[in-house]
């Protein structure tokens, strides 16, 4: 337990009495990637949210190791690209950890930045007003400022959505760069390839989790199929949740520990 | 010509009093208004400016027309129009547009009826829209401190409110520090409307801190410069301003916003990032 980057006890989190995520239980291993998949609507992302501590959790907890510095990429940015800032500007945010309000950027900083970009193979858009950037280009920025942040703990939300396999394959390059620097990194995909093809770890969410483990046994026809099935709409009649009934826990197996009859997923009263 | 641009200052006390008094809030409130434009909240400076008319309406029904009153009057209710709305937005559905229009139009009908509870008509316009050439000490003084207090705020907060305005959901993922910016930055505006209330009325001040914003936009792409322009086209147009009713006999509050909005439509045509310059870049491209 003490190699947990993270761990999750009977963690509900969700919007007025619904459950977006239905009691998580289980560490996230320091320095493993996990793909997180799933359905829309699953709690994918309010998973990450919860962890950012964007989102309180309804019930059971968070706990992320001490002394982690953490670096989240939302799914949705709230980046206000009409904003006048360049490229420099916006990848420069990542140093607030080591910096924060008033401490100056040194040279050593300065150099960090330029590193970054070339790293993400933006070297010479230092300038450019975050405006001119395309969708794939500013997502290589973000990335380059999450590398700049020097996470320990790193959640990436649907990172290659809209982006061109190019950039995919130059992005999951990092990802792996920073999985060999043993950062612990969660990512959500959609794309079934690029997780059995560069995730070690998959944690199935629907709502509840359904399967979590390693990939080759997580990735099963079976499993995805039950998660395909998950009833995604809330319904305000049904039952309240008892909290200490028996809940899927982190199975390395890779199925979950509490199967769920299908009439009870139906109705929506998981 | 120098003499037309010169004398006045160096004959008349009251001009040299009003001039300064303009140059002060110039300096602060103008950056305020950069701030206000680029957080798409130009409108919510109009509304603060209108929500601190109860407070100084009160301060004016209990202690006459007196400047002290009055503006800690202003200062209460636009701090509480500023918090409540804020407040309405952070911690409901409702976005923040939306309360504050109406905590301001709930506060407009108060003040407007105290103000007409006491006053005559000539007292309400006094209040709508100042007297500059009639700044006293306490005034200045008031102003002075304002203005001081401001530009510090803007360079301590100055990361936290580019941060907040460029990614606030970054900001919220490394510092909880994202609502203090924006209380204070909220605090800030209601504090320039309030100084400026003195010298241009509650209505004209927002004037001040808003147009030479939205001509510097025009000119720059970075933030710094365009705060530094922003407070250059304040200084221009209160000078002017303070000038054209010298000469003219017009009205110093209209004639100072009048003067910035004529270097905001020059702006809009000539700027560097202005009608014209678009008009005639597009007919030109490099290869890359």
């Amino acid at each position: 337990m003490s190699d947990a980057s993270l761990t999750f006890s009977d963690l509900t989190l969700g919007y007025g009495s619904h459950p977006a995520v239905h009691h998580l239980n289980g560490p996230v291993e320091r320095g493993s990637l996990t793909a997180v998949v799933g359905p829309n609507g699953s709690g994918k992302s309010t998973l990450m949210k919860g962890i950012v501590g964007i989102v309180k959790p309804m019930a059971g907890a968070v706990k992320t190791a001490p002394g982690q510095r953490l670096a989240y990429l939302p799914q949705q940015s709230e980046i206000d690209r009409s904003f006048p800032a360049r490229v420099l500007d916006l990848i420069g945010l990542g140093l607030w950890p080591k910096r924060g309000l008033l401490r100056r950027y040194d040279h050593r900083d300065r150099e960090n930045l330029r590193d970054a970009l070339d790293a993400v193979g933006l070297a010479g858009f230092e300038h450019r007003p975050i405006d001119t950037l395309s969708g794939g280009q500013l997502q290589r920025a973000l990335f380059a400022r999450v590398l700049v942040q020097k996470a320990d703990l790193i959640l990436l939300d649907e990172p290659f959505n809209a982006i061109d396999a190019k950039t995919t394959s130059d992005l999951i390059a990092l990802i792996r760069h920073w999985h060999g620097e043993r950062r612990t990194v969660l990512v959500v995909v959609h794309d079934f390839e690029l997780v059995r093809d560069h995730f070690p770890q998959t944690l199935v969410l629907a709502r509840r989790p359904i399967a979590w483990g390693r990939t080759q046994d997580v990735m099963q026809p079976d499993i995805l199929a039950r998660a395909r099935r998950f009833d995604e709409a809330w319904h305000d009649d049904a039952p309240w949740c008892a909290a200490d009934g028996p809940h899927a826990g982190h199975d390395h197996t890779g199925t979950a520990s509490s199967p769920v009859p299908a009439a009870a997923q139906r109705s929506g009263s998981l | 010509m120098i003499d037309l641009l010169v004398s006045p200052f160096v004959e008349f006390a009251f001009m040299r009093r009003a001039l300064l008094g303009v140059v002060l809030l110039s300096i602060s409130s103008c950056p305020v208004g950069v701030f206000l434009m680029l957080r798409r909240m130009s409108l919510a400076g109009d509304a603060m400016a209108h929500a601190i008319l109860p407070g100084a309406a009160t301060g004016f029904l209990l202690f006459g027309l007196a400047i002290v009153p009055m503006t800690v009057g202003g200062l209460i209710a636009g701090v509480l129009v500023a918090l409540g709305a804020g407040a309405v937005s952070r911690l409901t559905v409702q976005k923040e547009d939306a309360s504050m229009a109406a905590f301001y139009l709930i506060s407009l009908a108060v003040g407007v009826l105290i103000v007409s509870l006491r006053g005559s008509s000539v007292d309400l316009m006094h209040v709508l829209f100042g007297s500059v050439l009639a700044l006293n000490d306490e005034a200045l003084t008031l102003i002075a401190g304002i203005s001081i207090a401001t530009l510090a705020a803007l360079l301590l907060l100055w990361r936290g409110l580019i941060a907040e305005c460029l990614d606030p959901l970054f900001l919220r993922s490394v510092s909880g520090i994202g609502p203090l910016v924006h209380f204070v930055f909220l605090g800030l505006v209601v504090l320039n409307l309030v100084g400026g209330f003195q010298a241009l009325g509650t209505l004209l001040s927002v004037g001040l801190m808003m147009l030479p914003a939205a001509a510097a936009r025009f000119w720059t792409a970075r933030v710094d410069t365009m705060c530094l322009l922003a407070i250059a086209i304040g200084i221009a147009s209160s000078t002017a301003g303070l000038l054209l009713s010298y000469h003219f006999t017009l009205p110093s509050g209209p004639a100072i916003i009048l003067s910035a909005g004529l270097v905001y439509f020059v702006s809009i045509l000539f700027g560097g990032r202005g009608i014209l310059r678009v008009l005639v870049t597009r007919h030109r491209h490099r290869t890359a």
